[in-house]
C-alpha cells in the first residue's frame, strides 16, 4: 500500500502549539484586515454612519431637545452616541459570522487542524479594532463640533474602557446570534430589531421624559447604564438621576457587560462546538 | 487486508438531524475504502452523501456506530483526523472578498506552513490549476469553475492523506470538469485516498475504483463500476424507431424476444432491452422486424450504462412497471 509523505502535518509539541495558536489568530485577523483593504468603502461608511447620526440628532432635532437638569443637548448626545456606536457594532459581527457560515467558509475552517477558538478570536480582534476606530472618529468629530469633556484624563480613559467593555460583551451576543441564525433572512430581521432596541434607551432623550413604563424599560437597557456612566465620567449633562438605576449607572455599566458575557460567551463557544450537532 | 490498509471505515453509522419531517441523515452506513483508491459515493438528492462527508471530516458528530479516517477515530481523535484530511465541500468555500492568492496563503498558514513556504505553495498551486493570472483578482469576480479549482487547490496545500470531495463538478462546463478530474486523478497517483460524491454517473465511472450507491442513509449496492454494470444484467439492445406507433409495435415484438425488464424512452422512440446472447438476439430482432415490415432507424448493442444501474437500484422500492422510462 502507498505510504504518504506527511512531514508537514505532524502534531507539534505543546509549547509550539501555543505559538501556532497565536499565529492562527493573527492569520485570521489579517484576513479581516484584508477585507477592509479589499472593500474600503464598507469600512468608511461604517465609520461615517455614527457621524451622520450625530449631525442629524445634534443639529436637526437638537434644537427641540432639552436636557433635564440643564446643559447643552450636544454634550448630552455625544456620550450616548458613543454607547450607541458600540451597540450598532453587533450588526457587523452578526453579518460577518453568518456570511462565513452560509458560504461554507466556517466549515472549511472547522475542517482544518487549528484550534476552534482561533476563528472566533480573530473575529473578536477585528471587531474590537473597528470599534476603537469608530470611537476615535466619533470623538474627534464631537470635539470639532464643540463637545468637551470636563473631567480628568483618567476618567475619560475609564469611560472609553467602559464603552469598549460593552462592545466586547455585545460581540459575544453577536457571535452567538450569528452562529444560530446562519441565514440572511434572520440577519435582516435582526438589523430591523437593532433600531428599536437602540432607541429604547437614554441615548437620545432622558428616560424621565418618557411615559413611566417605557422609561423604566429604557433605563434597564444596558446601553442606558453605559451612556449614563460615560456622561458622568466625561462630566457631561444628563448623568444625575433620581432613580436607583440611574444612580448606580457606574456599577451597572460594569455589571451589565459582565452578565451579558457570562451568558453569551459560553453560549457562543458551545454553539460553535455544537455546529456539529 | 488489515485494518490499517483502509483510509476510511464506517461501521453502522447513524445520524439523525432530529427533525421528524426529514428522513434520517444516515441510517446504518457501513463502508470501507482501501488506501490510495478513489471511491465514488453515489446517491439521489437527500441520500446522505453530504452527511457522510461531514461526519468523516469531523464537521458533524455521529449518533451511533463507529467511523475512522486515516486510522483515527473521528469522534475521539478529531484533531488527528483534521491534520490528515482535505475537504472540498459541496459549495466552494473560499473567502470571496480575498484574492485567490490571499486565500491560498491564508490556508497555507493555517495548515502551519511558514510564511515563505505558504507563499511558495500558493504560487505553485495557482500555476497548477491555471489561476496564475487570476491570482491577484478578488474571488468574487471568479467564474464558478475558477472558484471550484481554487477551492480544490486550497484543500491540497499539504497533500492530504484522505481527500473528501462533495460534488466537485456540479455546475462546471465540460472543460473545467475535465480539469477537476485530472487534478483528482493525479492526486490518486500521488497516493491520496479520495472519497468523491457525485450526481454524475459518468464522473464516477471515469474516476472511481469502487462505487457505493447510497439511498436513504445506507449503502444498497457496492462494487467496481464494471461489476455493478454486470450485476445489473448483461448487454442491452437499443432500437430507435421513426414514429411512436412503430415504437409500440416494436415493443410488442421485443417483449417476446428479450429477457424482460426493458425500458422505453418515449421522447426519442427508443427501446432498450437486456439480451443474453449478443448477436443471436440482434439477428432475431432484425428478422422479426423485417417480417413485420418495421424499419428501425438504429439498432445498437451495448453494455449497460451506470445511469441505468443507478436508476435501477435507487428506484427499486418504488412501484415500477416493466415499462420504465429511462432518463437522458
Ligand atoms: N442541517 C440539516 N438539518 C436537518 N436535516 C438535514 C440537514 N442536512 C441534511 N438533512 C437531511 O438529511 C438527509 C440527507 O441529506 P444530505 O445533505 O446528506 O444529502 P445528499 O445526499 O448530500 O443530497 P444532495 O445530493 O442534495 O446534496 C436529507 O433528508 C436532508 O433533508
Ligand atoms: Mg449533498
Amino acid at each position: 500500500m502507498t505510504t504518504q509523505a506527511k512531514g508537514l502535518t505532524a502534531t507539534p509539541p505543546r509549547a509550539s502549539r501555543f505559538r501556532f495558536a497565536l499565529v492562527d489568530v493573527w492569520v485570521l485577523t489579517k484576513r479581516e484586515l484584508l477585507h477592509w483593504i479589499g472593500n474600503p468603502w464598507g469600512i468608511i461608511i461604517g465609520l461615517l454612519f455614527p457621524v451622520l447620526m450625530v449631525l442629524m440628532f445634534g443639529f436637526l432635532f437638537g434644537g427641540a431637545m432639552s436636557v433635564p437638569g440643564g446643559g447643552s443637548y450636544f454634550d448630552f448626545l455625544m456620550p450616548g452616541m458613543f454607547a450607541m456606536t458600540m451597540f450598532f457594532g453587533v450588526e457587523s459581527t452578526v453579518l460577518a459570522i453568518t456570511t462565513d457560515a452560509s458560504k461554507g467558509v466556517t466549515d472549511r475552517f472547522r475542517s482544518l487542524p487549528i484550534h476552534a477558538s482561533s476563528v472566533v478570536l480573530g473575529r473578536c480582534m477585528v471587531d474590537m479594532l473597528n470599534s476603537v476606530l469608530a470611537l476615535a472618529v466619533l470623538m474627534v468629530t464631537g470635539l470639532l463640533l464643540g463637545w468637551r469633556w470636563n473631567g480628568a484624563w483618567e476618567h475619560a480613559l475609564l469611560a472609553v474602557g467602559l464603552l469598549l467593555l460593552l462592545r466586547f460583551a455585545l460581540l459575544w451576543v453577536g457571535i452567538f446570534i450569528g452562529l444560530s441564525a446562519r441565514n440572511a433572512q434572520a440577519v435582516s430581521a435582526l438589523q430591523i430589531l437593532v433600531w428599536p432596541i437602540g432607541f429604547l434607551s437614554n441615548v437620545f432623550v432622558d428616560t424621565s421624559t418618557m411615559p413611566a413604563w417605557l422609561g423604566a424599560i429604557a433605563s434597564f437597557n444596558p446601553l442606558s447604564s453605559t451612556a449614563t456612566a460615560t456622561r458622568e465620567l466625561f462630566m457631561n449633562p444628563g448623568a444625575q438621576g433620581d432613580t436607583w438605576i440611574s444612580q448606580s449607572a457606574m456599577l451597572l455599566a460594569v455589571a451589565w457587560p459582565i452578565v451579558l458575557l457570562a451568558i453569551f460567551f459560553p453560549l457562543a463557544v458551545r454553539r460553535y462546538r455544537r455546529l456539529n450537532r | 487486508m488489515s485494518a490499517s490498509d483502509f483510509a476510511i471505515r464506517a461501521y453502522r453509522v447513524k445520524k439523525n438531524y432530529g427533525k421528524s419531517t426529514d428522513g434520517p441523515g444516515l441510517n446504518g452506513l457501513t463502508m470501507e475504502v482501501p488506501r490510495g483508491t478513489i471511491h465514488g459515493l453515489l446517491g439521489p438528492n437527500g441520500a446522505g452523501k453530504t452527511t457522510a462527508v461531514k461526519i468523516f471530516s469531523t464537521l458533524l458528530r455521529l449518533d451511533e456506530g463507529e467511523a475512522s479516517v486515516a486510522g483515527y477515530d473521528v469522534t475521539a481523535e478529531g484533531h488527528r483526523v483534521r491534520e490528515r484530511i482535505g475537504l472540498v465541500g459541496q459549495y466552494a468555500a473560499v473567502d470571496e472578498q480575498l484574492t485567490g492568492w490571499q486565500n491560498l496563503e491564508m490556508f497555507g498558514r493555517l495548515y502551519r506552513l511558514p510564511l515563505k513556504q505558504a507563499r511558495l505553495r500558493a504560487e505553485q498551486l495557482l500555476g497548477q490549476f491555471g489561476l496564475t493570472e487570476a491570482g491577484s483578482q478578488q474571488v468574487a469576480k471568479y467564474s464558478g469553475g475558477m472558484r471550484r479549482r481554487l477551492d480544490l487547490a486550497a484543500s491540497l496545500i499539504v497533500s492530504p492523506e484522505v481527500l473528501f470531495v462533495d460534488e466537485p463538478t456540479t455546475g462546471l462546463d465540460p472543460l473545467a470538469r475535465q480539469e477537476v478530474w485530472q487534478a483528482i486523478q493525479s492526486l490518486k497517483e500521488a497516493g491520496t485516498t479520495v472519497l468523491l460524491t457525485t450526481q454524475y454517473l459518468e464522473e464516477a465511472d471515469q474516476l472511481a475504483d469502487r462505487i457505493s450507491i447510497l439511498k436513504d442513509g445506507r449503502i444498497i449496492q457496492e462494487g467496481t463500476p464494471d461489476s455493478l454494470k454486470s450485476s445489473f444484467g448483461g448487454d442491452r439492445l437499443d432500437i430507435t424507431l421513426l414514429t411512436q406507433e412503430d415504437a409500440s409495435s416494436a415493443a410488442a415484438i421485443l417483449r417476446e424476444l428479450g429477457d424482460g425488464g426493458f425500458s422505453v424512452d418515449e421522447a426519442n422512440n427508443r427501446i432498450s432491452v437486456p439480451v443474453s446472447d449478443r448477436t443471436g438476439s440482434l439477428l432475431r430482432a432484425a428478422s422479426a422486424f423485417a417480417a413485420s415490415g418495421l424499419e428501425p432507424l438504429d439498432m445498437v448493442l451495448r453494455r449497460p450504462t451506470l445511469d441505468e444501474v443507478f436508476i435501477h437500484y435507487t428506484t427499486r422500492s418504488d412501484y415500477r412497471d416493466t415499462k420504465e422510462a429511462t432518463q437522458a
